[in-house]
């Protein structure tokens, strides 16, 4: 029954998934509470100029995603926090900037269409053991981050100025956020690419905030759904010969529904008196 | 007290792109005072709050904070905050009440922060002095605004501040609710001896309640002692006529 464990490039890839999906709501929530949910949009275009500049220049594409993705996070955490740029206006700027020198960079060195594909849509299947380690290296970094840091995330998410007023070096939490989302951006495209990356940022989210309650219990909820999205996912995509980065998009969304169903039921059987 | 000022502003200008926001103005809150800050909308009185905060920097002039620069200022467990409320960060914040209020037990750097769920002893201590203890579990988003808001008192209580600093806490709230929580607010200020500083709309409750009132309209319009104010005045300050508003509270009719 399980011969998709028989592949070694199977459970590499549920592994890498599995990781990813637990790295990406960890971080995913302190942005969406932050209302820079779409920092994820953005970067992931960051993170495809960054592969496309990459493959022109034959260095290691991931590692440009890497570089580009947390210069740009940084950059953008600047001109909003001077109020050089609203936020919108500097999510704008750099998305289309960034996909234009990718569509420039693509159209330079033509001839690596179909690596560049597996990009887009996710290719998880492809991973390499340098990749794995890669990712984990990261997730270690960017969970214990969110752990150790929770305190100074959770009162920099509720209200900046009441934590600055309460000792927290909001900036330097802000900072460190966006880097760090920039570098799970571009894990997380490997694994769904860049057109979905958005997904397993925000929509475990999503579905934790509407069945938990509690800073610390939505954060567990995120990160479970978002693991169990991406394994169920990966096994899904292998047995109904479908494109992983897709089906395991669509097993979070419907997670997502799941969560609005039984909280709405919930909400329903509780009595009156609790609905206040 | 000349050192043992809370907040001294001096001759403090802030200007917004080169519009002044607030100009010249120089008072000061002294420990144990209960300051009342009155002025239209548009008139810089949250300006003047932040500045305090060392939120923003003043373009000219000076603030001092317990005698420091705000923005050098680092004993922050001396002052609370309670800022104006927003509602749209708070309507998707998944908190509990008791969650809020133990983040106003930070104290630095603190890596086991996340594996604690009880909340402490100071922490249950301020809930139930703001009156809040029964809501710990609640999300703060199911709240009405003035629990929300009475979530936010007793956090800014937990390390047990000399100085309170209010914007507006009460806007948006039911009579009712702003009765309670002006009673609160004097209590704090005449029992704990907690050092008041308040933004407020409401003429009424703050010429009962204050020690002083400070008039702003981008300048100091008044300054002095809360039964000092005359009617007057206070029509210049809105530009309408507010003895009808002040009947009960104040001594001096026209």
């Amino acid at each position: 029954m399980f011969d998709i464990f028989q592949y070694e490039f199977m459970v590499r890839a549920i592994i890498g998934g599995a990781v990813v999906g637990a790295l990406a709501p960890a971080l995913g929530l302190f942005l969406f509470l932050r209302r820079l949910s779409l920092i994820a949009d953005t970067l992931s275009h960051v993170a495809f100029m960054g592969v496309a500049v990459g493959f022109a220049t034959r260095v290691f594409p991931p590692f440009v995603a890497l570089a580009s993705t947390c210069t740009a996070a940084a950059s953008i955490e600047y001109l909003r926090s001077r109020r050089l740029l609203p936020g919108d206006a500097a999510l704008a700027v750099f998305l289309y900037t960034a996909l234009a020198i990718a569509v420039v960079m693509i159209s330079v060195a033509s001839g690596f269409n179909r690596d560049l594909f597996g990009y887009l849509f996710g290719s998880v299947l492809t991973i390499t053991a340098t990749d794995l380690w890669l990712t984990l290296g990261l997730t270690v970094v960017t969970v214990s981050f969110v752990l150790l840091f929770f305190a100074e995330l959770s009162q920099a998410s509720l209200d900046p100025d009441l934590a600055r007023t309460s000792g927290v070096h909001v900036d330097l939490v802000n900072l460190a956020l966006a880097v760090l989302a920039g570098a799970t951006i571009t894990l997380s495209m490997r694994v769904v690419g860049v057109l979905l990356v958005g997904t397993l940022i925000v929509v475990p989210v999503i579905a934790a905030l509407r069945v938990s309650a509690g800073l610390r219990q939505t954060l567990a909820v995120a990160i479970g759904v978002g693991v169990l999205s991406a394994v169920v996912g990966l096994i899904v995509a292998y047995y109904a010969d479908i494109a992983p980065g897709g089906s395991i998009c669509l097993t979070a969304v419907v997670v997502m529904l799941l969560a609005f169903a039984t909280g709405w039921i919930r909400d329903r059987m509780a009595p009156a008196a609790v609905r206040k | 007290m000349v050192n043992g000022a809370c907040v001294r502003f001096s001759n403090c200008t802030f200007s917004y792109d080169g519009t002044p926001a607030v100009e010249d103005v120089t008072f000061a809150v002294d420990r144990g005072d209960f300051v009342a800050i009155l002025g239209p909308n548009g008139s810089g009185k949250s300006t003047l709050l932040r500045l305090a905060l060392g939120l923003l920097r003043p373009t000219s002039g000076d603030v001092l904070l317990f005698g420091r620069a705000p923005d050098r200022f680092r004993d922050w467990s001396r002052v609370g905050y309670v800022p104006q409320f927003v509602e749209e960060i708070r309507a998707r914040f998944p908190a509990t009440a008791e969650e809020i209020v133990s983040q106003g037990a930070y104290k630095g750097f603190d890596p086991g922060y996340v594996l604690r769920r009880g909340a402490g002893p100071a922490v249950l201590e301020a809930m139930k002095t703001a009156g809040v203890d029964h809501l710990r579990r609640r999300k703060i988003s199911e709240l009405s605004i003035g629990q929300q808001q009475r979530v936010l008192i007793a956090r800014s209580l937990v390390r047990g501040p000399e100085l309170l600093v209010l914007d507006e806490p009460v806007a948006g709230v039911d009579a009712g609710g702003q009765e309670h929580f002006f009673e609160l607010i004097r209590r704090l200020n005449r029992e704990r001896q907690i050092t008041i500083l308040m933004v407020s709309h409401d003429i009424g409750a703050v010429l009962r309640d204050a020690t002083a009132v400070a008039c702003i309209n981008r300048r100091v319009v008044f300054h002095g002692p809360s039964h000092s104010i005359t009617a007057r005045e206070l029509s210049t300050l809105y530009g309408i006529p507010v003895d009808v508003l002040i009947h009960d509270a104040l001594h001096e009719h026209r």
